[in-house]
């Protein structure tokens, strides 16, 4: 039960910072990145190269590719959003050109790293085994969970209490607003897609340590998920985001321990529909505002 | 007198339609301007144009003799051409103080950050239905609460010309004249004021010189004293009544 727990939260913890990445940027843009889940996987192989190629600790591998995920998250807005901005189809529009980015990062991932499974070296990780209260628990899994508990916290400080996180809920509740009050929309939607980004890219390389196993398309599976964690979180709801991405790692975990591992996506799906029907917006949705 | 503000020919265009047409207007240090006109004649177009909020398609806007035309609006502000807009453009899920927050960072460099908590305080302190009510969304202020609210977070970002668009619009009689006592303090400060309002007679009483704008162009301009008493403003504006004024 305890190892069952861990294991969910282990799970819920890489779904959690990738949905938050694409909640940010649907909050700020109300469009759908979907070339997330594609820096999600050039990522994870950017930590991987600089691990087995450049011998580097994964302790420095891990945030030098998430700074790298940013500023490639940077040049997805720059390259694939920003020329589209003001058109009237620009949300259209943008899903389309985040798509063909994604396909032309798998592309180069595919080039660059072959189409078969690659994995970290071994003793990359720790591979102790901790005992907790009668469950056999990865030390592995307990440092991805603290450093994605730890990021989780750091976005909230940073949303909340930092001119930047201020400047960003602004952006997000109206455009026209924070450009009334004096704010650089266009640097402002820069940086939360380079934060975004780095949320998404962390959560690769969490996923390709946990998984050891890292192919062009891992992002595929995942997107999939961080779609149904913000819908069922509430589109742009950073703690929705939180609460449905442990969520879906929780049911997931105890389905495959009490059904078997076919039923994993079929049971998560299910939950999803029924969060809907109860709750239309999902867990944590704005009610639609009225401006006066 | 050399002009704060000095707007020359200013043209702005949506598509193929324009809304203003070549508009000059000048706007003298400390001096409460008035822009009075029908609806859709241009005067909110005009004013945003000049603030940053929409794209200029032709002419100048000068402050203090430097060009500022066509600036994006963070640089339009940054340069001292705050914006109160029509519709007030309150962020209503952040909190009053959130609001005031914003714009109190907006301007980086010149407030230091030690010196932010202590202007907050000090618009709280002065419109106290914001003092009181601070913590609470700004969306559940009422109509004239918020356009106290838009007010308070433009001075905070220390204006050198204070652009405001249709402060009466909506509200209630008395909230009304509550707003036009704060224009007023606000004048009595020193700050250059830019007003548009379709309230005629309220606009020529707090200001010194008014221009009346027609479908994108300025048909009259005086002091306003002046164009209270010309008979072609009483007529249009001012419901041609024989007291009016």
């Amino acid at each position: 039960m305890g190892q069952q727990i861990v294991n969910g939260l282990f799970l819920g913890s890489i779904y959690a910072l990738f949905a938050l990445g694409y909640t940010l940027v649907f909050g700020v843009l109300d469009i759908l990145n979907l070339a997330h889940q594609a820096v999600f996987m050039l990522c994870a192989f950017l930590a991987l190269t600089l691990v087995s190629l450049a011998h580097l600790h994964i302790l420095l591998a891990l945030p030098l590719a998430t700074v790298a995920a940013g500023l490639v998250g940077i040049l997805v807005e720059r390259v694939a959003f920003r020329p589209l901005r003001g058109r009237a189809d620009s949300n259209v529009a943008g899903l389309i050109s985040s798509l063909a980015v994604a396909t032309i990062f798998e592309s180069i991932a595919l080039g660059l790293w072959g189409p078969d499974v690659s994995r970290f070296p071994l003793g990359t990780v720790p591979e102790r085994q901790l005992h907790l209260g009668g469950a056999v628990v990865q030390e592995l899994q307990l440092v991805i969970i603290g450093i994605a508990v730890l990021m989780v916290l750091g976005l909230t400080f940073l949303l909340q209490r930092t001119r930047l996180g201020r400047q960003i809920r602004a952006v997000a509740e109206s455009g026209f607003a924070a450009r009334v009050l004096g704010i650089d929309v266009d640097r402002v939607i820069a940086l939360s897609f380079f934060i975004s980004s780095a949320l998404g890219g962390a959560a690769g390389v969490l996923f390709g340590l946990a998984f050891n196993s890292i192919s062009p398309d891992v992002g595929r599976s995942v997107e999939l998920k961080g779609l149904a964690v913000i819908i069922v979180g509430g589109m742009g709801s950073m703690p929705g985001a939180v609460i449905a991405g442990f969520g879906l790692g929780l049911v997931e975990t105890f389905t495959v321990a009490r059904f078997g591992s076919s039923y994993r996506d079929a049971v998560a799906f299910a939950v999803l529909f029924l969060v809907l029907l109860v709750r239309p917006r999902g867990l944590l949705g704005q009610a639609a505002t009225r401006v006066a | 007198m050399t002009a704060l503000l000095q707007v020359e020919d200013l043209r702005v265009q949506y598509g193929h339609v324009r809304a203003v047409s070549g508009v000059s207007l000048s706007v003298g240090e400390g001096s409460v301007v008035a822009l009075i006109g029908p609806n859709g004649a241009g005067k909110s177009s005009t004013l945003n144009a000049i603030g940053g909020l929409v794209p200029v398609a032709g002419g100048r806007v000068l402050l203090e003799g430097r060009e500022v035309t066509g600036l994006p609006s963070h640089r339009a502000l940054a340069a001292g051409l705050v914006v109160v807009p029509e519709g007030r453009a309150i962020l209503a899920r952040m909190s009053v103080e959130e609001n005031l927050r914003v714009a109190v960072e907006s301007r980086r460099g010149l407030v230091p950050r030690a010196r932010h908590a202590a202007l907050i305080d000090e618009q709280c302190a002065r419109f106290p239905v914001l003092g009181e009510r601070r913590r609470q969304p700004a969306g559940a202020l009422s109509g004239g609460e918020q356009q106290l609210l838009a007010m308070s977070r433009a001075l905070l970002a220390r204006p050198r010309v204070l652009l405001l668009d249709e402060p009466s619009m909506g509200l209630a009689p008395l909230m009304v004249r509550r707003i036009f006592e704060v224009v007023e303090e606000i004048h009595r400060q020193g700050t250059t004021v830019l007003l548009v309002e379709q309230n005629a007679r309220l606009a020529l009483q707090v200001s010194q010189h008014a221009y009346v704008l027609e479908r994108g162009r300025i048909v009259i301009e005086g002091p306003s004293a002046a164009l209270a008493a010309d008979p072609r403003v009483r007529a249009a504006y001012l419901g041609g009544e024989a007291s009016a004024g």
